[in-house]
C-alpha cells in the first residue's frame, strides 16, 4: 500500500466562493442574512412581514432558494424589491456558487440588506457557507420545543432565532420556556424573537433589531 | 403505471459531499492509477451534520462501474471537544449542551467536531494489482 497524505477540507471550493461573496458584499456595504428553517416554518411570511414594515427603513434585496417553483419570489416581488429566484431542481440546500451567480444578476444599487431565503431544511444548509453576515433560524411552535436539540449544528451556527407562529401556542404542545432553554444550551449567545405573522406580534422588534444591527455593524461586517 | 423518478440530490447533501470527495481524489491520483485506490480517509466531526452511513452509501453509489469501484471511505469520527477559557477545562460534548462541564461558563470554544476533511488516499501497490 502507498498512502498519499493530504489535508483538504471537502467543502473548500464552496468556502472559497463564500469568501468571494463576503468580500463582494462587504465592498458594497451590504449586510447579509441567510434565513434557514424546516419547510413551512414561515421564512417567506417573516420576509413578507419584514418587507411590509419596509424593514425599518432599510433597502432590502432578496434571493429566494427553492427546490421547485418561483412562488416565493412572486410573493416577495409584490413588495417591489429586487428578487432573484434560485431553483435548485432537487438539491436540498443553496451553495455559494448559486448565490454568486444570483448576485451578478441583481441590481444591488443602494442596497442595505440582502436576505437569502435558503431551501427549507435544518440539516444540509448548516454545512454551506454562502458568504452571509449571519444565519437566522426560524422555528415554528408547531415543530415542538425539542427541535434545537435535534439539529444542534444549525442552532449553534445561527446568530438569531425567530420562534414563529406563537399565536398557535394555546393549541400545540410547545413550551416556550423549554424551547428557549433548549436553544440557549446549544448557543448561549443566540438572540431570540417571538413572532407571529398572523397577529404581527414581534415583527416590529425584529425589524428594529435588524435596523440597529445593520447600523451598529457599520454595514457589511464579518459574520457573527 | 407507477413511475418513479429517483432524484438522488433531493435525498441528502451527503451526495454532493461524496462528489466533492471524488473531485479531491481526482486532483491527487493520476487517471491511470484510479483503479489502485483502495480507501479515502476522512475526518468527520460529530457536529458536521454529515451522516457517515449515508456518506458511505452515496460514495459507493457514485464510484460503482468506474475505475474507483474498489475504493471505500474510511471515516474517522471526531468527537465534539471544547475548551473553557474561564477555568482551563478541556472536555467532550456528548449531549448538545454547550456549557463548561466544570464551571458552567458559556464562553467555551469548540476546538473539534466540525471537521469534514480528506486526510489520506490509500493505493494498492502496482505489483499487488487485482488483489
Amino acid at each position: 500500500m502507498s498512502v498519499i497524505t493530504i489535508e483538504r477540507k471537502v467543502l473548500e471550493k464552496n468556502d472559497e466562493i463564500a469568501s468571494q461573496n463576503r468580500c463582494f458584499l462587504a465592498e458594497r456595504e451590504i449586510f447579509t442574512l441567510n434565513i434557514v428553517s424546516s419547510p413551512g416554518a414561515g421564512k417567506t411570511s417573516i420576509l413578507e412581514k419584514t418587507l411590509e414594515q419596509r424593514a425599518g427603513g432599510l433597502k432590502v434585496v432578496v434571493i429566494e432558494g427553492d427546490v421547485q417553483t418561483d412562488f416565493d419570489a412572486r410573493r416577495v416581488a409584490r413588495y417591489s424589491v429586487p428578487v432573484v429566484q434560485i431553483i435548485t431542481h432537487g438539491a436540498c440546500h443553496l451553495e455559494a456558487k448559486l448565490v454568486q451567480d444570483a448576485l451578478h444578476k441583481m441590481d444591488l444599487t443602494g442596497a442595505d440588506v440582502l436576505i437569502i431565503e435558503n431551501v427549507g431544511n435544518l440539516v444540509c444548509p448548516a454545512n454551506y457557507d454562502l458568504g452571509e453576515s449571519m444565519k437566522v433560524v426560524v422555528l415554528s411552535t408547531t415543530e415542538g420545543d425539542d427541535k434545537p436539540l435535534k439539529y444542534p449544528a444549525m442552532f449553534r451556527n445561527a446568530a438569531v432565532l425567530l420562534i414563529n407562529k406563537i399565536d398557535l401556542i394555546p393549541y400545540v404542545d410547545c413550551n416556550l420556556g423549554v424551547l428557549r432553554a433548549n436553544a440557549l444550551q446549544i448557543n448561549p449567545s443566540l438572540r431570540i424573537f417571538e413572532t407571529s405573522c398572523k397577529t404581527g406580534a414581534g415583527i416590529a422588534d425584529w425589524c428594529d433589531w435588524l435596523k440597529l444591527n445593520v447600523r451598529a455593524r457599520s454595514k457589511g461586517a464579518d459574520r457573527a | 403505471m407507477l413511475s418513479l423518478r429517483f432524484d438522488w440530490s433531493a435525498i441528502m447533501h451527503e451526495l454532493s459531499i461524496a462528489q466533492d470527495i471524488l473531485e479531491i481524489v481526482n486532483q491527487y491520483v493520476a487517471p491511470g492509477q484510479m483503479n489502485a485506490v483502495r480507501s479515502v480517509k476522512l475526518k468527520l466531526g460529530k457536529l458536521s451534520g454529515v451522516v457517515p452511513d449515508s456518506l458511505e452509501f452515496c460514495f459507493g453509489a457514485i464510484v460503482s462501474d468506474t475505475p474507483l469501484e474498489q475504493a471505500s471511505l474510511d471515516i474517522e469520527q471526531v468527537p465534539t471537544r471544547a475548551d473553557c477559557p474561564e477555568c482551563g477545562n478541556s472536555f467532550l460534548i456528548e449531549d448538545p449542551v454547550f456549557f463548561c462541564s466544570r464551571c458552567g461558563s458559556s464562553a467555551i470554544r469548540v476546538v473539534s467536531g466540525t471537521e469534514l476533511q480528506v486526510v489520506a488516499i490509500e493505493l494498492a501497490d502496482q505489483e499487488s494489482k487485482g488483489t
